[in-house]
């Protein structure tokens, strides 16, 4: 088995063991980076001479016999939204074109304290908006599996990464779906996890409500190390919750007998590509042959979660994108006379038409006049939108159903119709106005030659048991096990 | 006047918190620009806000000193508009969900006391400073301020003439000063004032169109604008015409105020909560334990003077504005020194003093105990007043304490009646016009007796004595 292909543990355990160096396996990667990112270009930046010093580093810790890091000398791929010390770090935005931080978000300390490596900074949708990675500033990213398709978005690039084998695993961040998304159409392991389980200092905010940085891995194994690493209560963000977190890994026990599964009836009706319907079936069938219960729910209020989504993250985001003026960091226009202008010239060239349009939405939503009637309303359709949920946690374990509507789609098809782009997340925003974990595993294959996803929902802080369920399907079917040729 | 003017205000004062609101960079004021400044206050993309407890602390103690109510919860909302010296184009601040509500000082203006209400205080951060390089080629940002806690306290439109409105923010200011939560220096900016303002026909209940009054950087200019102002509007409205609601900026130097924006240029700031400061739940016990923590308030210590040491209210009145006087004649008091004494040694010599070389009260050296002390040397006749004005300005710049200088310069005086018997013989003797004419009865010749005594003696000579002595002398 090629070495990427193997469980993060099995890295772990080889390098313990000297089978390999950190070297060889950082190598590894920017070899295969170079192999396959002229097809898939899920960079946008690489690391390499730091990441290949890094490794060196700890192969002489290893030589002295010191201890290792959870996530010792794995080469990690960073969405481009999380922010690195020195490192550029630009959202996929023309804007930030040139942006280099002064500081380190959280989630990277902490995988530099697990002593990962970062090999480079993947390719996404301007700040985070956008499902199919063709609102980068930059580049287009490929689907690994199809060349002609997307990789879903925004985190595209991690997921684009993970699933061609260029890194051992990845960060990506999801506001309506942007891990799972991907995750999906890529045919990887996607978790977001219970918003505020994982510190947002350093994440780029899109919509400060509904952010949150999670892992992209080849199986559910890994992820589970990830987001162990990645989850602790940060003084630096107060919507951190302070919760006990629990051992991932050892709620991977295999087992869901008797285990409650809810399958929403909206998740699996009209708009629900028949290939996707039949793969989440057939997964349903997997879990039920492994002793869970699963039964028909409802979600009612399913049909305004887009619509809510989208007056409430555009909101948050008018006011979080304004910031970018120009006058600190990033790329100023100039050509301007004065101070109105340098603003207008800068963000008019800087952001992309997405990006212009969502600020416009949220300018308009939290108008005078209008926030009651947008802003103000859909804040109380979210909360009808979590108490759908909750009313289902009190009798089920997990909620299932596809992650997305649809495989992959081919490049260019949607992107002049951002209505049809908006109804992609139908299945993922549900989860982002709750503020529930989900997780996307690989359950199949469209008779295209896509992935299909299959998403797994819980209870607020219960990832042990989306994880659990995801690990238990995994380990029983062999999706997951495909790679794509390249 | 015909017409009855309707004012209210809008005080921003900065906490003195160590630490900025939202970050750890420190508030200390006047240090080179962007050195106190970090990632999270500079609005780095991806940094996020973490509330300075100290700041809501400083914010609960100011709002139950204003006699304003505390809810349970309370949220910070963002104000969204663009401006350089504000990094994250908005600014977070409380909308709807204020610290403190419906509050009240008393003031008080020509020996009437008002109740002036008090709408709402809340928190909020401040703005960095632009600051306009020579020559106008560029604007330059220093962000040193930005981040530097604030409250916003609005006044309901109770105030009604110019006056009222500066003795409403006189008193605002002892009331911060004396709860320790606020430089309150308007010189600095750490005291700022808009003033809205508005005239109506006396008897009518609705207000008329205001006029939002900026830039006023002192308590005088606040009192001058305002008065412009009034006068402007009521030209206006004399006119028949209307006054137009606009934003209008004190010209100082022109004594003027000038149009700065319309209402149609006035921002729609999009007010919403912001996601990343969860709601703020204020527990009653923290409440009480900050409430505790309030020392006596001007006007309780003003009662307090008048009725403890029989000070006029006026004298009250003018002590208890600032604390710092008023903590100085506290302690001048404790040292046994008579307080009316006291008080007119601080509001001649001291205040004197400090109007003219433009110094404060922790400027100069001399301390309340030393004053105290020269109160009760010269009360003891161990020094004449004359010496004590010496003794005082040695004070003030050395800080020594009075006995030491009265010693150190031989200033003691001199109540020996034998010490003085020789001099006043040889002033009588040298001074034979003076003698011949008080004995003709001009008495007040005496009077160039007892100088010459003084002046003899370097005014060490106790001048009661001497004029008692002189009279013994001359009419023998």
């Amino acid at each position: 088995m090629s070495i990427f292909k193997r469980q993060l543990m099995d890295i772990h355990n080889a390098l313990s063991n000297k089978e390999m160096s950190v070297s060889e396996l950082v190598e590894a990667s920017f070899k295969r980076i170079q192999e396959t990112d002229e097809t898939v270009k899920a960079f946008l930046t690489l690391d390499e001479d730091r990441a290949k010093a890094k490794a060196k580093q700890l192969d002489e810790q290893l030589g002295k016999g010191d201890e290792m890091g959870l996530l010792f000398g794995l080469p990690a791929a960073i969405k481009d939204n999380i922010v690195t010390e020195n490192l550029k770090t630009t959202c996929g935005s023309k804007l930030l074109a040139n942006y280099d931080p002064i500081y380190n978000a959280t989630a990277m300390d902490r995988l530099s304290a697990a002593e990962a490596i970062v090999i480079g900074k993947t390719n996404m949708d301007e700040f985070g908006m956008g499902s199919s990675t063709e609102n980068s500033g930059f580049q287009l990213t490929h689907n690994p599996w199809n060349p002609e398709y997307v990789p879903g978005g925004s985190s595209g690039g991690s997921a684009a990464a993970i699933a061609a084998g260029q890194a051992y695993f990845a960060l990506g961040t999801d506001t309506g779906g942007s891990i799972r998304q991907p995750a999906s159409f890529c045919g990887v392991v996607g978790l977001k996890p219970t918003y505020g389980l994982v510190s947002r200092f350093g994440l780029v905010a899109y919509a400060s409500s509904f952010d949150v940085i999670g892992p992209i891995t080849k199986n559910v194994e890994d992820a589970a190390y990830v987001l162990s690493v990645l989850a602790a209560h940060d003084p630096y963000d107060s919507t951190s919750a302070e919760v006990e977190i629990p051992d991932y890994i050892s709620a991977l026990t295999g087992e869901v007998k008797g285990l409650k599964v809810g399958v929403p009836k909206e998740l699996l009706g009209e708009g629900i590509d028949p290939d996707v319907k039949n793969g989440v079936l057939e997964a349903l069938k997997v879990l039920e042959g492994l002793g869970a219960i699963v039964e028909e729910v409802s979600l009612p209020h399913t049909e305004y979660a887009v619509p809510t989504y989208y007056i409430l993250a555009p909101s948050e985001a008018s006011s979080n994108l304004a910031r970018y003026d120009g006058v600190r960091y990033g790329v100023r226009a100039d050509n301007a006379d004065n101070l109105i202008e340098m603003y207008k010239e800068s963000r008019s060239h800087g952001f992309g038409s997405e990006v212009k349009r969502r600020i416009m939405l949220g300018t308009y939503a939290l108008s005078s006049g209008y926030y009651d009637a947008y802003y103000k309303k859909a804040q109380k359709v979210r909360t009808l939108i979590k108490q759908d949920f909750d009313q289902l946690f009190a009798k089920y374990d997990v909620i299932v159903g596809p992650t997305a509507p649809t495989t992959a789609f081919k490049m260019g098809e949607k992107v002049s119709d951002p209505l049809t782009m908006y109804l992609n997340d139908i299945c993922t925003v549900p989860v982002n106005l709750a503020g529930i974990p989900a997780i996307s595993v690989p359950c199949g294959f469209a008779q295209n030659g896509m992935p299909i996803g299959l998403q797994i929902m819980g209870k607020h802080f219960d990832e042990a048991t989306v994880l659990r369920v995801a690990h238990a399907f995994e380990k029983h079917t062999e999706h997951h096990a495909a790679s794509p040729k390249l | 006047m015909k017409y009855e003017t309707v004012i209210g205000l809008e005080v921003h004062a900065e906490l003195s918190t160590n630490s900025k609101i939202f970050c750890g960079c420190s508030t200390e004021f006047g240090a080179p620009p962007n050195t106190h400044t970090c990632p999270i206050c500079l609005g780095h993309p991806g940094v996020l806000p973490v509330l300075n407890q100290r700041a809501v602390e400083f914010a609960i103690k100011a709002s139950l000193a204003l006699n304003c109510t505390i809810p349970e919860e309370s949220k910070f909302d963002r104000k969204n508009y663009f401006y350089p010296d504000s990094p994250k184009a908005y600014q977070i601040s409380q909308y709807d969900q204020p610290i403190g509500q419906n509050g009240w000082i008393d003031i008080e203006v020509n020996g009437e006391k008002k109740r002036i209400g008090i709408t709402r205080l809340h928190l909020e951060e401040d703005a960095g400073k632009l600051v306009h390089a020579e020559g106008g080629y560029a604007s330059l940002v220093d962000f040193n301020r930005v981040g530097v806690p604030l409250v916003e306290i609005v006044s309901e439109p109770d105030l009604r003439t110019p006056e009222e409105a500066r003795a409403y923010l006189e008193k605002l200011r002892s009331i911060l000063q004396y709860c320790e939560v606020s430089d309150v220096k308007m010189e600095q900016g750490s005291l700022r004032c808009d003033a809205n303002i508005s005239l109506r026909p006396f008897g009518q209940e609705a207000f008329g169109t205001k006029a939002e009054l900026k830039n006023m950087n002192s308590f005088r200019n606040v009192q001058r604008g305002l008065e412009y102002e009034q006068q402007r509007q009521a030209e206006v409205l004399d006119k028949g015409e209307k006054v137009v609601q606009e934003t209008r900026r004190w010209d100082d130097a022109n004594a003027r105020t000038l149009s700065m924006r319309g209402k149609e240029e006035a921002h729609d700031y999009r007010y919403f909560p912001d996601p990343d400061l969860i709601k703020l739940k204020i527990d009653r016990e923290w409440v009480e334990s900050i409430r505790a923590t309030i020392p006596e308030l001007p006007d309780a210590r003003e009662t307090r003077y008048t009725e403890e040491y029989g000070l006029p209210h006026a004298d009250a009145a003018v002590l208890t504005a600032s604390k710092d006087i008023s903590d100085f004649f506290q302690e001048a008091v404790y040292t046994g020194a008579e307080a009316k004494a006291v008080a007119n040694w601080i509001m001649g010599e001291l205040m004197a003093h400090l109007n003219a070389s433009q110094l404060e009260l922790k400027d100069v050296k001399i301390t309340a105990t030393g004053l105290g002390e020269m109160i009760n040397l010269l009360e003891k006749g161990t020094i004449s007043s004359k010496i004590a004005k010496t003794v005082f300005k040695e004070m003030i710049e050395t800080g020594k304490a009075p006995a030491k200088i009265v010693e150190e310069k031989g200033l003691v005086q001199i109540s020996d009646e034998g010490a003085l018997v020789k001099i006043i013989s040889e002033v009588i003797a040298a001074n034979p016009q003076s003698v011949t004419d008080f004995k003709a009865g001009k008495t007040q010749a005496i009077g160039f007796l007892v100088g010459q005594v003084m002046k003899a003696t370097k005014g060490k000579a106790n001048p009661g004595l001497v004029n008692k002595m002189l009279q013994e002398e001359l009419n023998k």
